[in-house]
C-alpha cells in the first residue's frame, strides 16, 4: 500500500498515459490519495498548497466540458499555476505539428501538461519530446485513464470493494476510450466484465481483453451490479453504423425495463455527456437510487487531484 | 572497358537454372561472356588477371517492380540519383517506378522528362510505369498504346485502387487490345476507410481504425472475376492476409495472372508496431504473425511469384506526427536483398526461391531481358558475403528519406559489390 507522507509516494510511471501502463499497486495508490481529498473537496476551505510553484498545462485539442473542468479545478485546489491553452487561437491552427507545439511549452517548463486529443497515441508521442510529466485526459479512441479511475472510485465507494462484481459496459464500444480504460481497469482489479454493442459498434478480437461480449443487451445485463452506458459518438461516425437512434434506443438503450434484467441493488454510470432518450432513458439518469453519474463527477475533481499530485511531485 | 574475371562464386541464376560453384567473365563490351563452372582457372588465360570471389554468390541484378521515387514533384523524398545510389547499395539494378509524382505520370509528354531525368541521373534501369487513369483519380483511362510507345512498361495507380468495376472492365479490355500490363494494389476504399493498421486485437488495443482483411479480398475477387472474361496482363502489387494467398492459389489453377508481396509483409507484423511506431505505418498493412506465416508459404509453394521493397521515401517530418497524421510507407530498396535472407538463415525458404522471386519472376513478368546471367546480355549482377553481419543504421542509408521499417535490425548477408553493364557501380 501507498506510503502515507505525501513525498514518498512511489508510482512505477513518470507519465499517466494509460491504465495498461500501471500495475495494480500504481492504482491502489492513485485511489487512497484521491479518496483522501473527497471531504475536502466536500468542505468549506478546498485549497491547499501542495503544488505551489508548480505550472499545469492543459492542452485540450478537442472539445471537453467535465474533464477539462475537472483537471482545471483540481490543479488550482492543489495551489498550481494552471493554464489552459485555447486550442482555437494557437499556431496550432496555423499548421503547428504536435512535437514542435510541446517543444514550445516544453521551453516553459511546466511541472505537468493534461492533454486530450483526437488520435490516438497523440500523448504517447507528446511525452517523448518534453521533460515534464504528461496525463492522458484522453486520446482518440485508446485510453482515458483518469475516467477509468473516477469510475473504480465510485464503483468503490457504493460497492466497496471491485473484485467479484459484475459489471456491464454497454454502447459505442468501438468509438470508446472510456470502454477500453475500464476494460483493463475493472479487469485488473478482479471483476468480471460484460461489454454490450451491435457488432457494427463492437472492435474487433475484444474478447482477447479478457471480456464476455454481447450482442443482446438483455442477455449481458444479466446479474449484473453495475450498468456502464456509453455516449453515442456520433460525431465520430462517417458512415452508416446504425440504422436510426430510436432504432438504437429499443435495442440498446437503458430503459427501466432491461435494468431488471441486472441485480436489483444495480447501479447506473454514465461518463457523460449523455444523449436521452438514445442510451439511456431521461428518468434513470436522473433516479437518485440508481444512478450515480453525478457521483462520478463528483469524485472526478479528487481523482484527478490525485493524479497531479502523484505525477507532478 | 578492360574485361574482367571472377572465379570460385556461389552462381545462382534461376532464368538459366544455375546454381553451382563457378565464375563470370564481363566482355570488352560490358556483357557477359562466360558464365558458370566452366569458368575456372583452368581456362583463364594466363596473362589475364582474375578476382577470387572465395564462395561468395553472385546473383542476378535484382528487379524490384514497386517503387517510389521522388521525381517529378517529391525531389526532397527521392530523386533519380539518391534511388540508384540506394538500389545499388542493396543489389537492385533494375526498378519500376510508381506514377505517383506530382504531376503524376499520366501523359506522354511527361514521359520524355522522365526518361531524361532517369538516363542522365540514375545508373540503374528505370522502367516507369503510369497511371491507369487520369491523376489516379480513376475515372477516365490514360492512353495505354501511346505511353506504350513512349517506354512505359506497365499501368497502375500506385498507392491507389480502381474502386469502379465498369471502369476495371474497359481497363482490362484495353489491356487485352494492347497486351498492356496491370499492376492492381488491391484495396476497398469504402471497407478500409481510415483504416491505418490490420483490423485485430492491436487495433482494439491502440485504439486505431483497423484496415480488414476483406477489404484486399473483395478486390482481389472482384478482378479475377473479371479477368476470367477478359484475359490480359494482370499482377496483384502486394498481397497481406492468409486469405488472399488462398484465393490466389485457388485461382490460379484456372486464370493467368501474377502476384506479388512486400518484403515487410513478409518479415515483420502487426506486433512491430509497438508503441505507435509511424515507420510501419504500411500499405497493406502488416497483419497476424499467422499471415505472414501464409505468405512465406506462399511463396515456397509459387502462389506468389514477386518480393518488392514497395519502397517509399518519406521524409522525417511526414513521420514524426500522430499516427493517424503519418504518411503510409517505408524506405526499403537498400535492405530488400539482405531482409530476404533472412527468409533463407532462419530456414523458411530456399535461397534459390528468394533470389527467382527477386530476379527472373519479375523480369518474366515485366517481359523485360533482366534478372538474368544470359551470354550476351548486359552484365547486371551483384556480389554477396551471405553471411556478412551488419545493423541498419538510419545514419548509413544512401536513400534520401531515413524512414526504414528495421531500424537497427541486425541482418546476415550483404551486397559487396554490384555491375550495371559491366561497370562497377557500388563497393562496400
Amino acid at each position: 500500500m501507498a506510503t502515507k507522507t505525501n513525498n514518498a509516494i512511489k508510482i512505477s510511471q513518470k507519465h499517466l498515459l494509460g491504465i495498461q501502463d500501471l500495475s495494480i499497486n500504481d492504482v491502489n495508490i492513485i485511489l487512497d490519495e484521491a479518496s483522501k481529498f473527497i471531504e475536502l473537496n466536500r468542505s468549506k476551505n478546498k485549497k491547499l498548497d501542495t503544488l505551489k510553484g508548480k505550472t499545469q498545462i492543459n492542452l485540450f485539442f478537442e472539445p471537453s466540458t467535465r474533464t477539462q473542468s475537472s483537471f482545471d479545478l483540481a490543479g488550482k485546489r492543489l495551489g498550481a499555476d494552471v493554464m489552459s491553452m485555447n486550442i482555437v487561437n494557437s499556431a496550432i491552427k496555423k499548421g503547428e505539428t504536435l512535437i514542435d507545439t510541446a517543444m514550445t511549452l516544453n521551453a516553459m517548463h511546466p511541472d505537468i501538461i493534461v492533454i486530450r486529443h483526437q488520435d490516438s497515441g497523440a500523448c504517447n508521442l507528446l511525452s517523448q519530446k518534453v521533460n515534464c510529466a504528461v496525463l492522458n485526459a484522453g486520446d482518440g479512441r485508446r485510453e482515458h485513464p483518469t475516467q477509468a479511475l473516477l469510475d473504480a472510485l465510485t464503483i468503490i465507494n457504493r460497492k466497496k470493494k471491485i473484485e467479484g462484481l459484475k459489471i456491464a459496459i454497454c454502447g459505442d464500444i468501438v468509438h470508446s476510450r472510456v470502454a477500453r480504460s475500464n476494460i483493463y481497469l475493472l479487469n485488473m482489479l478482479g471483476a468480471e466484465v460484460n461489454i454490450i454493442a451491435p457488432s457494427n459498434l463492437m472492435p474487433k478480437d475484444i474478447e482477447k481483453l479478457g471480456v464476455n461480449i454481447f450482442s443482446d443487451m438483455k442477455k449481458g445485463l444479466k446479474d449484473c451490479d453495475i450498468v456502464m452506458m456509453l455516449r453515442l459518438q456520433n460525431e465520430r461516425m462517417t458512415s452508416s453504423f446504425l440504422s436510426s437512434n430510436r432504432e438504437y434506443y429499443e435495442y440498446y438503450g437503458l430503459t427501466p425495463d432491461k435494468l431488471n434484467y441486472a441485480k436489483d441493488d444495480a447501479l447506473i454510470m454514465h461518463p457523460g455527456p449523455m444523449n436521452r432518450g438514445i442510451e439511456i432513458d431521461t428518468n434513470l439518469a436522473d433516479d437518485i437510487n440508481k444512478s450515480v453519474i453525478k457521483e462520478q463527477v463528483e469524485l472526478g475533481v479528487a481523482v484527478r487531484m490525485a493524479c497531479l499530485k502523484i505525477f507532478c511531485i | 572497358m578492360k574485361k574482367k574475371y571472377f572465379i570460385n562464386a556461389n552462381i545462382i541464376d534461376p532464368h538459366n537454372s544455375i546454381n553451382e560453384n563457378g565464375g563470370l567473365i564481363i566482355g570488352e563490351n560490358g556483357k557477359i561472356e562466360g558464365v558458370g563452372k566452366k569458368v575456372n582457372t583452368n581456362n583463364i588465360p594466363s596473362r589475364e588477371k582474375f578476382i577470387d570471389l572465395k564462395g561468395k554468390y553472385i546473383f542476378p541484378g535484382l528487379v524490384d517492380m514497386r517503387v517510389f521515387v521522388g521525381e517529378p514533384g517529391y525531389e526532397y523524398k527521392e530523386n533519380f540519383r539518391t534511388l540508384s545510389n540506394a538500389a545499388l547499395s542493396g543489389g537492385v539494378t533494375s526498378v519500376v517506378t510508381m506514377p505517383n509524382t506530382n504531376p503524376v505520370i499520366d501523359n506522354v509528354s511527361i514521359v520524355d522528362f522522365l526518361k531524361r531525368r532517369g538516363r542522365d541521373k540514375s545508373k540503374i534501369n528505370i522502367y516507369p510505369s503510369a497511371s491507369l487513369t487520369m491523376n489516379t483519380e480513376g475515372t477516365n483511362m490514360t492512353e495505354f498504346g501511346l505511353l506504350q510507345n513512349k517506354g512505359i512498361i506497365a499501368f497502375t495507380d500506385g498507392t491507389k485502387t480502381i474502386q469502379n468495376t465498369r471502369i476495371m472492365s474497359r481497363i482490362m479490355n484495353s489491356a487485352k487490345d494492347l497486351n498492356s500490363l496491370i499492376l492492381q494494389h488491391a484495396e476497398d476504399y469504402e471497407l478500409s476507410k481510415n483504416g491505418m493498421i490490420n483490423d485485430g486485437i492491436i487495433s482494439t488495443k491502440l485504439g486505431l481504425q483497423g484496415i480488414p482483411e476483406i477489404a484486399e479480398q473483395v478486390i482481389i475477387e472482384r478482378d479475377l472475376t473479371l479477368l476470367e472474361s477478359i484475359n490480359c496482363r494482370y499482377h496483384i502489387s502486394q498481397i497481406s492476409s492468409a486469405k488472399s494467398v488462398e484465393i490466389i492459389k485457388n485461382r490460379k489453377e484456372n486464370i493467368k495472372f501474377s502476384c506479388g508481396v512486400s518484403i515487410n509483409n513478409l518479415s515483420l507484423n502487426e506486433n512491430d508496431i509497438g508503441d505507435f511506431r509511424t515507420f510501419l505505418k504500411l500499405s497493406p498493412p502488416l497483419r497476424t504473425e499467422a499471415d505472414r506465416i501464409a505468405l512465406v508459404k506462399g511463396l515456397s509453394d509459387k502462389t506468389i511469384d514477386v518480393i518488392v521493397s514497395d519502397h517509399k521515401p518519406e521524409d522525417e517530418e511526414k513521420k514524426r506526427l500522430t499516427f493517424a497524421q503519418a504518411e503510409t510507407g517505408a524506405s526499403g530498396i537498400e535492405t530488400l536483398l539482405s531482409l530476404s535472407l533472412e527468409l533463407y538463415h532462419n530456414g523458411s525458404l530456399k535461397l534459390e526461391t528468394i533470389i527467382k522471386a527477386l530476379t527472373s519472376s519479375p523480369a518474366n513478368i515485366l517481359k523485360i531481358d533482366k534478372g538474368n546471367l544470359n551470354v550476351g546480355n548486359d552484365a547486371d549482377f551483384c556480389i554477396v558475403d551471405l553471411n556478412k553481419p551488419w545493423i541498419v543504421k538510419k545514419e548509413n542509408l544512401l536513400s534520401k528519406s531515413k524512414n526504414t521499417s528495421i531500424e537497427n535490425k541486425k541482418l546476415q548477408g550483404k551486397v559487396t559489390n554490384t555491375f550495371v553493364k559491366g561497370e562497377e557501380l557500388f563497393k562496400l
